[in-house]
């Protein structure tokens, strides 16, 4: 790989096609050793493996939906807390205008839709998603990649990148195919 | 969605029919979409649904422009029929909330091929059930301001100690964070449907839905992790949503209504009538679409068992309730239970029993849950049982009110009922629709279940 040819077209990666996800996850684990970061794995299912084997960081969707949750839970209970007591406050036979207890159910139901809400959006935003354009879609039988086929593609972005020398070290991964993606 | 532990040595029952590879799965399921032509059958069922959905277009303008008083209920029953049914229809949504979510959280493999039309069916008879709140009100475009807190010209806010208000909430974080679960389930398949896609304009509404889901391994990890999340958030929503729609009633001080017994007795009769639905709808839909590989006998005996398990549940709360009328000495409470039995009403609860707590006793033999005529007709009585369950609870607890010179009998008029089975139309039409335009079955999920996609780690082990 360390082999140093010129005229790198621009081109945004190679991509090697699998046809199971064991190959895949062991593909990806060779890239990994070998010095590969700038990769990406693209399946039509989610594999579990491949977070270990391309060291994909920690997603921090979580965090977002607690956060999420919590706003959820200060803004329903404030909502009642302020509909109640400040801009339509009712005394019936002398109770408390803040009855907290009776105000739960709703600040529950507002907890789960912050959350709700927060992981959704968190997991389109965070994706990138909708993204129109992506080159990997360039890849000429990329289409199956949302059926059957797995696909490692090792991006030029990445400092070992070598048109023939990455060709050569997917094509000794044994894959079906190994393409060039067009940007 | 993980794989299951295959290592405890145990023999799984078949989730999926043995000999089907990534592609004979795709597929398959995505060719009904896809390719296939629409069956007369399809143009029949969605001509039936579509005849009635007028039926209840023709209920709501007459509703507007008349009133409620075209309905059978007045005082003393002024709940009648538009609770019944809001009750029926939400319960029924519970099964596909427990499917998709409750039974992904315990690793239930054989929840994945009948999940997708189980949400589906929850948003559907959501959508039915807020009807009849909303139209209750008489004057819907008004229900805003009375339902919802936002600053109007009047000034007003909602009671927040009220359990109806409770109820807005409830119902509509359940359609907001169903619909959220259902298009995330989506997502993958509307790419898969994109890239098999056989016409532009297939491909440019899929691809459009699709939103560019390209399958790379870190969206996968966030997607994993907010379906999960959401599975998580789902699980105390589902329950919350029938235990607020309890305590509309039993934060009433009405005998019959008033029962601690409520929450989890409601819930339990949810999933009870929402599993019945499910196999009504499945039954079908697997003969028709011939799609028994994927919705296998093992998921028909599973759903029969949590009908059993739900029906037991719901059993003794009939129990409980009459051992408490009894046991609370309390005058009104022991007529309204003497009532229930032996009153004006008595055949509904007797019918309700006897199928409630008779009829699903037959799910016990192995015999029967072999038997898909027989469940397929057990699946719609239950329904029936269910419905009349809302009916008793409801009618026969407000038609004898304390004071006896305010008794009535309550009698549904035609207009309860085209509004009754016109949404029945609006659940089938929108079912007819989906199972045309959208893959029934997850098929990501589906892929997961077959015997290659277990990651083998030879491979690495050799490195």
């Amino acid at each position: 790989m360390s082999a140093s040819t010129s005229s790198t077209p621009a081109i945004y990666g190679l991509t090697a096609e699998f046809v199971n996800p064991s190959e895949l996850v062991a593909a990806a684990n060779r890239a990994r050793i070998a010095g590969y970061r700038n990769m990406d794995a693209y399946s039509p299912m989610p594999i579990e493996e491949l977070n270990e084997a391309l060291a994909l960081p920690k997603t921090r969707l979580p965090r977002l939906v607690l956060a999420g949750g919590i706003a959820g839970t200060v803004l329903g209970m404030g909502l009642e807390y302020w509909a109640s007591t400040i801009a339509y406050p009712m005394n019936i036979g002398g109770r408390p205008e803040f009855t907290w207890p009776s105000f739960i159910p709703v600040a529950y139901e507002t907890t789960i839709l912050g959350a709700a809400l927060s992981a959704v959006v968190g997991m389109i935003v965070l994706n990138g998603l909708p993204q129109p354009y992506h080159p990997v879609f360039n890849a000429p039988r990329f289409h199956r990649a949302s059926q059957d086929r797995f696909f490692l593609c090792i991006e030029s972005a990445d400092p070992q990148f070598d048109r023939q020398g990455t060709e050569q070290f997917l094509k000794g991964l044994g894959p079906q195919e190994v393409t060039e993606v067009a940007w | 969605m993980a794989d299951a532990h295959a290592s405890d040595g145990r023999v799984r029952p078949l989730v999926i029919e043995p000999g089907h590879s990534f592609e004979s799965v795709t597929g398959s399921i995505s060719e009904i979409v896809l390719t296939q032509k629409p069956t007369k059958g399809w143009f029949l069922g969605l001509t039936i649904g579509f005849a009635l959905l007028m039926g209840l277009l023709l209920a709501i303008m007459n509703l507007l422009v008349t009133g409620i008083g075209i309905w059978g209920n007045n005082v003393p029953v002024g709940w009648a029929f538009d609770i019944i049914n809001f009750v029926w229809w939400i319960g029924i949504g519970h099964a596909g909330t427990l499917i998709s979510a409750i039974l992904l959280l315990f690793r239930q493999q054989w929840r994945t091929s009948i999940n997708r039309f189980a949400e589906a069916m929850t948003l559907f008879a959501v959508a039915c059930a807020a009807l009849f709140p909303l139209l209750h009100t008489g004057r819907p475009w008004l229900s805003a301001f009375w339902l919802f807190p936002y600053p109007n010209t009047m000034g007003l806010w909602p009671q927040f100690r009220s359990p109806l208000i409770w109820d807005v909430f409830a119902v509509s974080t359940y359609a907001t964070v169903s619909a959220m679960f259902w298009f995330v389930g989506l997502i993958p398949d509307l790419a898969t449907l994109r890239d098999r896609a056989t016409s532009p304009v297939q491909r440019t509404i899929y691809g459009a839905l699709a939103m560019g889901w390209r399958g790379s391994a870190m969206h996968w990890q966030r997607y994993e992790t907010a379906y999960l999340l959401l599975a998580g958030l789902s699980t105390p929503l589902v329950l919350s949503v029938h235990t607020v729609v309890s305590f509309d009633f039993s934060v009433s001080q009405l005998p019959g209504w008033h029962a601690t017994v409520f929450p989890p007795y409601f819930v339990a009769g949810a999933i009870y009538s929402g599993f019945a639905m499910v196999l009504t709808l499945a039954i079908p839909l697997r003969k028709f679409y011939k799609l028994t590989d994927f919705i296998t006998m093992h998921h028909i005996h599973n759903m029969a068992k949590v009908m059993l398990v739900t029906g037991l549940i719901v059993s003794y709360g009939y129990m409980n309730e009459a051992f408490f009328a009894w046991y609370s000495g309390n005058n009104f409470e022991q007529f309204m239970m003497k009532n229930r039995m032996f009153g004006p009403y008595g055949w509904a609860y007797w019918l309700l029993i006897s199928i409630n707590a008779g009829v699903v006793q037959l799910f016990w033999f192995r015999k029967v849950r072999d038997n898909i005529g027989l469940l397929f007709v057990l699946s719609i009585v239950v329904n029936i049982g269910m419905w009349l369950e809302r009916f008793v609870i409801i009618v026969t607890s407000l038609h004898r009110d304390f004071l006896p010179s305010s008794w009535a009998m309550y009698y549904p008029t035609r207009w309860d009922f085209t509004m009754y089975f016109g949404t029945i139309g609006l659940f089938v039409s929108l079912l007819f629709l989906f199972i045309r335009f959208l893959p029934m079955i997850s098929i990501f999920e589906m892929r997961t279940m077959v015997p290659e996609a277990k990651v083998h780690d030879e491979k690495l082990e050799a490195l």
